[in-house]
């Protein structure tokens, strides 16, 4: 399975954000998108993840099969808000989109204690700190399988042990043979990772 | 799909009584109606279906541009999307609308018999007056999912989402109100107006899902 993208002009607001941002994956690599803030690494993401149309240029998912037929369909997105339904428990919210996703992978209490939240799947998702509420997000990785990670400042809000737990699960969907597109500010913990820095050469956003 | 209906209608049911707020809207709106108009029981009884349409209606456009903004704003709107593929976006607002009408206006359908009785409708009327309702409400709903589609991204789009909608609901108010009289006043019949209203909740129910989805499709940012 291959991720790329081509000549990727992003606007937002009818202002262009970046030019000419291109990148290729193989299965089993990662992508850390770096940069100063406004520079357009959501953006870029949510291009790559077909929320946003981009002005110009191409991103393609190939070797994906039927059950892949796009990057969206192979797609999770983790972005800056964590999808959950602060009225419904963890374990309601979790099998929700086990359910609602399809292509079910470890079940939720398993995921739960994947990321240490196990103990809490009973209480509603509004209860939860904002660590745990990330690590909850993160959990909906796990429930239902997607070859393509699409991350957005995974580790924002987690702690230091938090964190290195997440970096070991990447790790091991690295291993699985899938794809990781991140953008963060701070260190993932990936060993060979591809890092493509936004902002620099060019024109700044 | 049916764990998309089941979260709504959890997250309706669950969020600080979403239906009671339409409930109490409803039988706020009948009841100052006959201290308003006065104790005339008779005149009561004509404007009593109109009046019981009019309230239901109202209500039911009580938290409709709530209907994706929740979505939106915890994230969920886009997952929905990009499970585009898998679940037609379309079919997911169709169920969202579904889940949406069974937590907030089945409540206001449920209560019609009895804010009927403020009104002196009769027995006749009352039956229709909730049947009509029970089939032209969830036309309401769909066309609502088309403006609240549309003012997804705007922060205060409660008021635009009602004056977006009122020009195209009112077809399903005209059908059921005559549809209600047709019960009650005798040369009038019920039927076809009813099946009219029936049509319209069918026809919405196909344009209007498609169209929200559109909408909420190019209003990601």
């Amino acid at each position: 399975m291959r991720l790329s993208a081509e000549n990727l002009v992003g606007e937002r607001g009818g202002e262009p954000v970046f030019h000419d941002i291109g990148f290729a994956l193989e299965a089993g690599r990662a992508l850390l998108v770096t940069g100063p803030n406004g520079v357009g690494k959501s953006t870029l993401l949510r291009i790559v993840a077909g929320l946003l149309p981009a002005a110009a240029g191409t991103v393609r998912l190939a070797g994906g099969g039927e059950a892949w037929p796009d990057v969206a369909a192979a797609s999770h997105y983790l972005g800056p808000h964590n999808a959950m339904k602060t009225t419904l428990t963890v374990g309601e919210n979790l099998a929700f989109w086990r359910d609602f996703l399809g292509e079910p992978h470890l079940a939720v209490d398993e995921a739960l204690e994947m990321v240490g939240l196990e103990m809490i799947a009973h209480l509603p998702f509004a209860y939860l700190s904002t660590g745990q509420r990330r690590r909850a997000a993160i959990a909906r990785l796990l429930v239902s399988y997607r070859p393509v990670w699409l991350l957005d400042e995974p580790t924002s809000g987690l702690d230091a042990a938090s964190a290195a737990q997440f970096a070991a699960l990447m790790g091991a969907h690295l291993e699985d043979g899938g794809l990781i597109v991140a953008a963060t500010h701070l260190p993932l913990g990936l060993d060979n990772a591809t890092e493509l820095v936004m902002g620099q050469g060019g024109k700044d956003g | 799909m049916l764990a998309l209906y089941l979260r709504d209608v959890r997250v309706g049911v669950r969020a600080g009584g979403g239906a009671l707020v339409g409930v109490v809207f409803f039988l706020a709106v009948v009841a100052v109606i006959p201290f308003g108009v006065g104790p005339d029981l008779n005149l009561l009884a004509r404007i009593g279906p109109a009046v019981l349409w009019i309230g239901a209606l109202l209500a039911s456009l009580l938290g409709l541009e709530r209907l994706f903004q929740l979505d939106r704003e915890d994230g969920s709107l886009d997952l929905m999307v990009m499970a585009g593929e898998r679940h037609l976006t379309a079919l997911s607002v169709l169920v969202k609308c579904l889940a949406h009408w069974t937590a907030s206006v089945l409540p206001l359908v449920a209560v019609t018999p009895l804010l009927g009785l403020f009104m002196n409708v009769a027995p006749a009327g009352l039956a229709a007056a909730t049947a009509t309702l029970l089939v032209g409400t969830p036309a309401i709903v769909f066309v609502g999912a088309v403006g609240a589609a549309v003012a997804v991204a705007l922060p205060r789009g409660g008021l635009l989402v009602s004056v977006l909608i009122l020009p195209l609901v009112i077809p399903i108010l005209i059908f059921g109100v005559a549809a209600v009289r047709g019960a009650v006043a005798d040369p009038d019949p019920f039927l076809p107006p009813f099946l009219i209203l029936l049509a319209l909740t069918l026809f919405f129910a196909v344009i209007g899902p498609l169209a929200a989805a559109v909408a909420l499709r190019w209003s990601g940012d």
